[in-house]
């Protein structure tokens, strides 16, 4: 049996250790809102933080995570930053089809929690792994400033 | 196949639509469709006593659901929907909720396809009149309950935020009092329509129903499916096309923990297990030989090679004006060739469906943009009757119309077959690429001639595959793919000696389907090219040069002015920058758009700014306009940038995001869009920015390198004078 503190719960479960963390969260703890999208660390819908960094679920050994707090969309409005992102998000209707936003939500949270005021710059960074295939960019960019700009 | 005229039951033929709308496919396309606001079975009325018409339920408590016909990929139409129906019924749209339809295409048929699907930028332009009638009748009906109630005359009373107001006397009854007695009631005939000036929901920026649920991981798309006792299933299919299986060794494959089964079909393998990655594991640990068959041996370059043959042929005439035999033989004479690759689709969803065989028939789990079709492909390949069939639709992670095919059904449920419970099956983003059904190559071959700057004559040739052949074949008439030459018989400029014919050329091997944009993408690359290169031969301003002949298209001339305003057009540039634009009338919208690009020394282009400026007539919701037009821009640039799609031996090449690259935050600009205000009737607007992006960034590296670009993706090459044209 193995152990992970997801979204400040302890969660048991059986995997072995090189199963990715994405696979435990979505196929054994039936934990759907992170999303597979193309399993090599390319698209990023599939971010989740650990301790805090954005990191993509899809090549990260379930093993390699150990007593490390994980962060999935389910959980990250209970931060600042991720609830901010996720207001943002809504008041400037950011989504279309929605499927890539859990991993867009995260990278962004993570990004508004370590450099509160991102310029254009810390943007195209922190959110150049996540692909939108609706090409919902624009009003990302525009909604992190939105996130930034609000006090929490 | 669910198509249309050959379905039981069906009324009267109705031709729903006529003139006035821009777009091949609206004008030449008529299929019977039953009366959308025709009486309901009760059967499907189990949201509350007033059920007046397919779309519309509302319960004693006031609780208003409304049934959504077409499908949400991210257009925003559930909303749209939503919006139409609240407006006419007099909703209290805060007590509005939406479900999915069930599969019925003789209730939820799309009319202008005449069976249940959503796609060709349809929905509001297919809905607007049918849902506002609906709409409208059920109001009528709840105005008719509580005049009875009152004693009063149906025309004293009004309504308003789901309340029925009797104001002479002061009363008003809210719409979940009267559900029981306006269900008891004979749905009217045709009522009059709101005044367009009335309206209180329609044209507002209103918030979307869908997005809520997609920040916090509530949302459920048909991926994320979860039934109790599920197994988890991957699958290879061969990949060469048409390749089938020969032998299969899984005696590793079985040793993988988790591994539940190898299901060995005669074209596929699926590896069932406790979840994906154990699928995954054991799916990589089978030793699989194809029998690749007589596919393995097409490359790109034998397609390439038979289109171009293919395309010096004449094709079918599909629309003639004038003489075009006198038209070309008059002034100069300027000709040239277009070349649009294969595209996948790429939806970030990857392909899925769970299925669970039960003893009393098979229920499915998916996300589709095709309903009824699923449903009866699924049961023929379950053994079932259609009726034991049972779909569950989701909200879609991308469709671009991927999900207007049945394929991926089919192959879950033949898994399915071999497996006891349910098993939900998920494609690789491998398989998902390199086994999609791909946007046509196309070859467009134009010959002009130009006489005092204007167009004197034009020969407009398509070559390329007839994706509603198959898909739809009542509308394949004549040898005429309507939707291959959209937008390239109804083009907008004023052209006094005309021809368009088309030439059916299917690749070999190679699965066609509807890409975001269909027949408009191709058409309008070409033909705004085209119009660049002409431009420039007369020495005009490329959009002055439009701007002449586009005296029958005012809307579209309006939209050219404004884009050429508000992107400063004219203004001077830096070197190695230019400016392109391009106009459409495509999918009955009128869209002008200018994007501003650089290109360095060794040929990338980097995007600087990109304008667009859009009359779609009633802008039943501003905000989803401007977000599917500046989406579709980047969907549209992203193919244009990078996106091909090569075959070799056979095989796809491309598998993944790595080597089939997508647009990402750092490459993208500012993207303006301005909403023209008209009262006009809606037109499409979500394949619109797709058709768009390409020809203004092709014309802006005209402008900027003076390379005319004819083929896609862009040739760095090319640009940066590695190689010649």
């Amino acid at each position: 049996m193995a152990t992970l503190k997801i979204n400040g719960e302890q969660k048991t479960f059986e995997a072995p250790d090189d199963m990715p963390l994405l696979w435990v969260l979505r196929d054994v703890l039936g934990m759907t809102g992170t999303k597979f999208g193309c399993g090599i660390a390319q698209c990023g819908a599939c971010t989740v933080h650990i301790d805090g960094k954005p990191v993509r679920s899809c090549l990260l050994p379930v093993g390699a995570v150990r007593d490390r707090a994980v962060t999935t969309i389910e959980g990250v409005g209970a931060s600042s930053a991720g609830a901010k992102v996720q207001k943002a998000w809504l008041d400037l209707e950011v989504i279309q089809c929605g499927y890539c936003q859990s991993g867009q939500i995260m990278s962004a949270a993570a990004l508004l929690a370590a450099t509160p005021n991102p310029d254009d710059s810390d943007i195209d960074a922190a959110m150049a792994g996540n692909i939108c295939r609706c090409g919902t960019y624009v009003r990302i960019r525009a909604a992190i400033k939105r996130a930034a700009s609000e006090q929490s | 196949m669910g198509v249309a005229n050959k379905l039981p039951g069906r009324p009267s033929r109705r031709h729903l639509l006529t003139g006035g709308l821009a777009g091949g496919f609206l004008l030449a396309f008529h299929l019977p469709v039953r009366a959308a606001n025709e009486p309901v079975p009760m059967a499907y009325a189990n949201e509350g006593p007033f059920a007046p018409n397919a779309f519309i339920r509302i319960d004693t408590t006031g609780k208003t659901t409304l049934v959504m016909p077409q499908v949400e990929m991210g257009q925003g139409i559930y909303t749209a929907v939503a919006m139409i129906l609240a407006e006419e019924l007099d909703a209290d749209y805060a007590q509005v909720t939406l479900q999915h339809a069930p599969p019925n295409d003789k209730l939820y048929a799309n009319p202008i396809f005449g069976l249940q699907a959503t796609g060709g930028s349809t929905s509001v332009r297919a809905f607007w009149l049918p849902l506002r009638k609906a709409g409208a009748g059920g109001r009528a009906l709840l105005v008719q309950a509580a005049a009875q109630q009152w004693q009063v005359e149906p025309a004293s009373c009004t309504t308003s935020n789901g309340q029925v107001i009797h104001a002479a006397s002061d009363r008003k009854l809210a719409y979940g009092a009267l559900a029981e007695a306006a269900g008891k009631l004979t749905p009217p005939g045709d009522v009059p329509l709101k005044d367009p000036k009335n309206f209180t929901l329609i044209g507002k920026p209103l918030k979307r129903f869908d997005t809520p649920d997609k920040t916090n991981g509530k949302v459920v798309y048909g991926i994320d499916a979860m039934l109790p006792g599920m197994k988890f299933a991957t699958l290879a299919q061969c990949p060469v096309f048409g390749g089938k299986v020969g032998k299969v060794d899984d005696s590793a494959a079985r040793k993988v923990p988790g591994v539940q089964k190898v299901v060995v079909l005669d074209d596929l393998v699926a590896v069932i297990g406790d979840h994906m990655w154990a699928a995954k594991k054991g799916l990589d640990a089978l030793v699989i030989t194809w029998n690749e068959g007589p596919n393995a041996k097409i490359s790109s370059q034998d397609i390439w090679d038979d289109l171009r043959v293919a395309s010096a042929k004449d094709g079918v005439v599909a629309k003639s004006t004038g003489d075009i035999a006198k038209g070309l033989a008059t002034g100069d004479r300027v000709g040239a060739s277009y070349e649009l690759p294969f595209l996948a689709h790429a939806t970030m969803e990857p392909l899925n469906c769970t299925v669970q065989f039960k003893p009393d028939g098979c229920e499915i789990w998916t996300g589709t943009q095709i309903m009824a079709r699923v449903q009866s492909e699924a049961a023929k390949a379950a053994g079932l009757p259609v009726e034991k069939v049972t779909v569950n639709n989701h909200l879609i992670g991308g469709g671009f119309g991927r999900r207007l095919e049945p394929d991926m059904v089919v192959a879950a449920v033949r898994v399915a077959k071999q497996v006891d419970g349910p098993v939900k099956v998920v494609w690789t983003r491998e398989e998902d690429i390199q086994h999609d059904v791909y946007r046509p190559v196309y070859r467009d071959t134009i010959s002009a001639s130009l006489s005092g700057g204007k167009i004197v004559g034009w020969k407009y040739r398509v070559a390329g595959s007839s994706i509603l052949a198959r898909w739809l074949p009542p509308a394949f008439q004549n040898g005429i793919d309507i939707d291959a030459v959209d937008a390239a018989v109804d083009m907008p400029y004023d052209i006094p000696n005309f021809r368009v014919e088309y030439v059916r050329a299917e690749p070999p091997a190679v699965p066609t389907g509807f890409w975001r944009g269909v027949g408009p993408n191709n058409n309008v690359f070409a033909i705004e090219c085209f119009m660049d290169e002409l431009a420039r031969k007369v020495g005009k301003d490329p959009i002055a040069f439009r701007r002449d002949m586009l005296g029958k298209a005012p809307r579209l001339q309006a939209a050219l002015d404004l884009v050429a305003e508000k992107s400063n057009w004219g203004q001077a540039l830096p070197a190695r920058v230019g400016r392109g634009v391009s106009a459409q009338p495509a999918f009955g919208s009128f869209i002008a758009t200018v994007v501003e690009a650089e290109v360095d020394e060794q040929g990338e282009v980097r995007l600087r700014r990109v304008t667009s400026a859009v009359d779609t007539g009633i802008a039943v919701n501003p905000d989803t306009i401007a977000a599917q037009l500046q989406g579709g821009l980047i969907f549209g640039l992203t193919a244009a940038l990078y996106g091909e799609i090569t075959i070799d031996k056979g095989r796809v090449q491309q598998s993944n995001f790595n080597n089939y690259r997508m647009l990402r935050i750092d490459e993208v600009p500012q993207i303006d869009v301005h909403v023209i205000k008209s009262g006009e009737a809606p037109g499409g607007i979500g394949e619109t920015g797709a058709t768009a992006g390409p020809p203004a960034l092709r014309n802006a590296i005209y402008a900027a390198t003076g390379v005319a670009l004819r083929r896609l993706p862009i040739d760095r090459d090319l640009l940066a004078g590695r190689k010649k044209s």
